[in-house]
C-alpha cells in the first residue's frame, strides 16, 4: 500500500502522467457506465438492428451539437404518433358501423433547412374492408395541400419523399423541400411556424382502428449523429470504450506475462529449453503478424477472441524475449536464487517467486505502452473489414464511414468521433507508460 | 548497459571462431526461414481446407459449362455426370489437387525456398500476367517510392535532430518533442485519415488517395509532379506518425552515450562539439545505427497494408490484403518468402558484421555470464 502510495507521488510530478491518468480513469468511467447503462446483449441487437430498430433516425445526420455553431439551425427529427399520445386521436361515430377517425399532428418547425425526409406510418385493424384515409397538410400560412387518399391495409408506409405525383404537384421540388419552402421567397428556404398533418380515417367496422405516426426526419441526431443504416453511432461509440479497453488490456498482459515467463523459463532450464524458445522466437519474428491475423480472419473467424488468442500467441515469442532473457540471466546469478536453492526451492517456485518478481518493474511500463497498440490492432482490423461481425467497434465505425465514402461527402462527424476516441486511448496510455518508463528505469530520469 | 571484458586471444582462433560462428548462424538462419514459411504455407491454405474450396469451385464451374453447352443438353444425367466428373478430374490433375494436401505442401515449400514463385489463382499483373514475380515486381515499385521516400526522410531527420537535441537537453524543442513522443501510439494510417480529412475533403488542396491523376499525364515531368503531389499526403502520414518516437529514442540513446566520460574527457580538451558529436557519439553507436537503419529497409518491402488501402496506393501492401482476400495462396506465400529471405540475409549480415566490429560481442561463446 505505501509503495503504492509512494508510486503515485512520484508519478504526480510528471504532468503528462496526471493527464494519461484523467483520460484513462475517463475512458473507464465511459466504459462502466456502458456497461451499467446498455448490456451488451442491447447493444449487439441495437447495432444489428436493421431499419426497424432505427424507423425513426434520420440518414447520416449531424450530431445535434452542430446546431452550437453560430449561424447553424439545422432541424432535429419530429416524431409524432397516436400510440405515444392517443389524445391527438379523435373518433367519432357516423354511423352504426361507420366511424370517423380524426388525427391532428401539429408541429412546430423553427429552422433554417428542409427536412431529410417526411414519413407516414398508417397501421389500421380491420375485419373486412379496409380502412380509407386521406391525408392533408397545413402550412403556418394557412395553405392546405391535399396529399390524396388510400385504402390502408394491416401497416402501410407513406414515404412523401418519395411520391413522384406530389412533387409534380409541389412544381418539381422534392416533397420535403416544397411542403416546407416558403412560397414568397425566390431560392427554397423553409417557412417557419406551426405546420400541421392531417389524417382522416374511415372507418367500416365496430372494433375497427386506426393508427398513425408522422416523422419529419431531421437533419441532426444525438449526441454522435446516425449512419448510412440510421443507427445511432452513439451506440458503437459507448459500447467500442469497453471492448477497445478489455482486448488492449487482455491482450498486453496476455503477451507480456507469458513473454516473460518464457524467457524465465528458458533461462532457468537452460540447455534444449533456451535453445528451442530462442529458435521458437526466431522463427517467430519472421512470421508477419499482421498477415497472418488478417488470414486468420478472412479463412477462419473474425471473432474478437479467436484474434486475441492469435495476437496473444504471436505476441508471446516477440523480439521482447531477447530482452528479458538478457535481464534473467543477470538476476539468475544473484546471490538470493542461490540462496533458494540452497534452502530447496523447486524450479518452478524459483521462476515464479524469486525470478520474475525482480524484473517486472521493467514490464510495467512496457505493458501500459503495448495497449494502445493492440488497441489500435484491433481498430486496424475492423477498418479492413476483419472486425469482430457482433460487437460494435471504435473501428467498425471508421470502417462503415469509410467504405460509405464519408470523408468525400463531408460526413466528417463520423470519421472524427470514433478517431477522437481512438487517439484520447492511445495518448492516455501512451503518456502514462511513457512517464512510468522514466519512473521504473532511473537511468533515463537523470537524462 | 553492462560492460563485457574485451576479450584478447590469437587473431587465428578468432578467425575460426568467426567462421564456426558464421555456419552456425547461417544454418540457424536458414532453418528459421524454412520452418517460418512452411507455417505460412500451412495457414494460407487453412491447414488443406482452401482445397476443398478449389475443388468445390472447380467443380460449378465445370458444372456450369456443361449444362449452358447446347450440344450437351441431349445428354441423360447420368451420362451428363460421368462427364463433369472426368472434366473436373483433368482440371483437379492440372492443379495437382489429386495429391493429398500434406505432400504438396513440401512441394509449395520448394517451390517458395527456390523462388519459384509459380502462378497466381486469380490476381493477375496490370499487363495480364499470372506469374506471381511478375506482379510482386509490379508492385514493388509504387511500395519502394512510398516508403523508401518516407522512411529514409525520417531515419536521417530524427537521427539528425536527435544528435542536435542531446546536446541541448532540457530545452523548449527537447521537451517538446518528448511531450509529442505518446503521439507515435497512433498508427500511419490513422494519421493519413486526418490527413485526408483536412487536405483532401475539407480543403481540396491534395488528391485522396491514388498514386497518379486519371487520366495519367503523358508528359513525363506531368507525370512526376502528379506523382509527387500524390506522394504528400502518405508520406507525411508515415513520418509524422513516427518521427516524435524515434526522435526521442535516439536522443535517449545519444544521451547515455554523451554521458561517458570520455565524452567529458573530450569536452575537458575543449574540443568543438561537431568533432565530439562526430567522433565520440557518432563513431561508438554507429554499429546500432546501421543496425536500425537495415532493418529500417528491410520494412520498405512489405508496404503497409492499411496505409495503402486508405490512400488506395497500388504497392505490395495492398496486394497481399487483396490476396488474402481471394485465398490467392502462392501470392501470398511469395511475399512472405521475399520478406523472410531478406530479413535473414540482413540479419546473417549484421550478425557477422557485429562479430567482427564490435569486441564486446563474443563470438561462439556458450551463454555469456554478466
Amino acid at each position: 500500500m505505501k509503495a503504492l502510495q509512494e508510486g503515485l507521488r512520484q508519478l504526480a510530478r510528471y504532468p503528462s502522467a496526471v493527464a494519461g491518468l484523467v483520460i484513462i480513469a475517463g475512458l473507464v468511467g465511459l466504459s462502466i457506465y456502458t456497461v451499467a447503462s446498455m448490456p451488451l446483449s442491447e447493444g449487439i441487437r441495437l447495432w444489428r438492428g436493421s431499419e426497424g430498430v432505427w424507423l425513426e433516425n434520420p440518414k447520416n445526420a449531424m450530431p445535434r451539437w452542430v446546431n452550437l455553431f453560430p449561424g447553424v439551425n439545422l432541424p432535429e427529427t419530429v416524431v409524432l404518433s397516436t400510440t405515444a399520445s392517443p389524445g391527438l386521436k379523435r373518433v367519432e361515430a357516423l354511423s352504426e358501423d361507420l366511424k370517423q377517425v380524426s388525427i391532428a399532428f401539429a408541429f412546430n418547425y423553427p429552422y433554417d433547412d428542409f427536412p431529410q425526409e417526411v414519413s407516414v406510418f398508417l397501421e389500421g385493424t380491420y375485419e373486412e374492408r379496409r380502412p380509407n384515409v386521406s391525408l392533408s397538410w397545413k402550412t403556418p400560412d394557412g395553405r392546405e395541400i391535399r396529399l390524396g387518399e388510400r385504402p390502408v391495409r394491416a401497416a402501410e408506409t407513406y414515404r412523401l419523399s418519395q411520391d413522384a405525383r406530389l412533387q409534380r404537384r409541389l412544381g418539381g421540388r422534392a416533397p420535403e423541400v416544397g411542403l416546407f419552402a416558403d412560397p414568397g421567397a425566390e431560392k427554397p428556404v423553409p417557412l417557419k411556424g406551426t405546420y400541421s398533418l392531417i389524417v382522416e380515417g374511415l372507418l367500416f367496422g365496430e372494433s375497427d382502428d386506426l393508427d398513425a405516426k408522422l416523422v419529419v426526419y431531421g437533419k441532426v441526431h444525438g449526441l454522435a449523429g446516425s449512419d448510412h443504416r440510421r443507427r445511432d453511432i452513439m451506440v458503437a461509440l459507448l459500447w467500442g470504450a469497453p471492448i477497445a479497453l478489455a482486448f488492449g488490456f487482455l491482450a498486453a498482459v496476455g503477451s507480456t506475462v507469458t513473454t516473460m515467463v518464457i524467457a524465465a523459463i528458458g533461462v532457468w532450464y537452460g540447455r534444449w529449453v533456451d535453445g528451442l524458445i530462442q529458435r521458437v522466437t526466431e522463427v517467430n519474428l519472421i512470421l508477419p503478424v499482421l498477415p497472418i491475423l488478417i488470414m486468420v480472419g478472412t479463412l477462419y473467424s473474425k471473432s474478437i477472441w479467436v484474434m486475441l488468442g492469435v495476437v496473444i500467441l504471436l505476441g508471446a515469442f516477440s523480439a521482447g524475449i531477447k530482452t528479458y532473457r538478457a535481464m534473467f540471466l543477470q538476476v539468475k546469478e544473484s546471490p538470493f536464487i542461490e540462496a533458494a536453492r540452497a534452502y530447496g526451492a523447486s524450479n518452478l517456485r524459483i521462476v515464479f517467486r524469486y525470478m520474475i518478481p525482480r524484473v517486472v518493474p521493467v514490464l510495467v511500463p512496457q505493458f501500459v505502452v503495448l495497449i494502445p497498440t493492440y488497441v489500435f490492432l484491433e481498430a486496424t482490423l475492423a477498418v479492413l473489414g476483419l472486425g469482430d461481425p457482433v460487437l460494435p467497434t471504435w473501428g467498425k465505425v471508421l470502417e462503415d464511414a469509410y467504405s460509405n465514402g464519408a470523408l468525400y461527402n463531408g460526413y466528417y462527424y463520423w470519421v472524427l468521433s470514433p478517431s477522437v476516441l481512438l487517439m484520447l486511448t492511445g495518448l492516455g496510455f501512451a503518456m502514462l507508460g511513457f512517464a512510468l518508463d522514466r519512473i521504473f528505469n532511473p537511468r533515463l530520469r537523470e537524462m | 548497459m553492462q560492460r563485457l571484458g574485451v576479450r584478447t586471444g590469437a587473431p587465428a582462433t578468432a578467425l575460426a571462431r568467426v567462421g564456426k560462428y558464421t555456419l552456425v548462424r547461417g544454418v540457424a538462419l536458414f532453418f528459421t526461414v524454412v520452418v517460418g514459411v512452411y507455417l505460412t504455407i500451412l495457414v494460407a491454405n487453412m491447414g488443406g481446407y482452401v482445397d476443398q474450396i478449389r475443388r468445390a469451385s472447380i467443380w460449378e464451374m465445370v458444372a456450369v459449362g456443361v449444362a449452358a453447352n447446347p450440344e450437351l443438353q441431349e445428354l441423360s444425367p447420368a451420362e451428363r455426370r460421368r462427364l463433369i466428373e472426368q472434366q473436373v478430374k483433368i482440371l483437379e490433375e492440372r492443379m495437382g489437387l489429386d495429391r493429398p494436401f500434406a505432400v504438396r505442401s513440401f512441394m509449395y515449400l520448394k517451390n517458395a525456398l527456390t523462388l519459384d514463385l509459380g502462378r497466381a489463382e486469380q490476381l493477375t499483373s496490370d499487363s495480364g500476367s499470372r506469374q506471381v514475380r511478375l506482379i510482386l515486381l509490379e508492385r514493388l515499385a509504387p511500395t519502394l517510392l512510398l516508403f523508401a521516400t518516407a522512411q529514409l526522410l525520417l531515419f536521417f531527420v530524427s537521427v539528425f535532430v536527435a544528435l542536435f537535441l542531446s546536446r541541448r537537453y532540457g530545452s523548449t524543442l527537447d521537451r517538446a518533442i518528448v511531450a509529442l513522443a505518446p503521439t507515435s501510439a497512433a498508427p500511419a494510417w490513422f494519421y493519413g485519415v486526418f490527413l485526408i480529412l483536412i487536405f483532401a475533403a475539407a480543403l481540396r488542396v491534395l488528391p485522396f488517395g491514388g498514386m497518379v491523376a486519371a487520366p495519367p499525364p503523358r508528359e513525363l515531368l506531368q507525370y512526376a509532379l502528379s506523382v509527387l503531389r500524390h506522394l504528400i499526403l502518405p508520406v507525411t502520414a508515415i513520418v509524422v506518425s513516427a518521427i516524435f518516437l524515434t526522435i526521442y529514442y535516439w536522443r535517449t540513446f545519444f544521451l547515455i552515450y554523451s554521458s561517458e566520460d570520455y565524452v567529458e574527457m573530450a569536452k575537458a580538451k575543449g574540443l568543438p562539439s561537431s568533432a565530439i558529436e562526430r567522433r565520440y557519439i557518432l563513431r561508438p553507436t554507429l554499429p546500432t545505427i546501421i543496425t536500425s537503419f537495415a532493418l529500417t529497409l528491410i520494412t520498405l518491402w512489405t508496404g503497409a497494408i492499411v496505409l495503402e488501402t486508405i490512400f488506395n496506393w497500388p504497392g505490395l501492401g495492398r496486394l497481399l490484403f487483396r490476396a488474402i482476400g481471394l485465398t490467392d495462396t502462392p501470392v501470398i506465400v511469395g511475399s512472405v518468402v521475399i520478406y523472410a529471405y531478406l530479413l535473414a540475409v540482413t540479419v546473417f549480415v549484421l550478425d557477422i558484421v557485429y562479430a567482427l566490429v564490435d569486441p564486446r560481442v563474443k563470438v561462439g561463446a556458450e551463454s555469456p555470464r554478466s
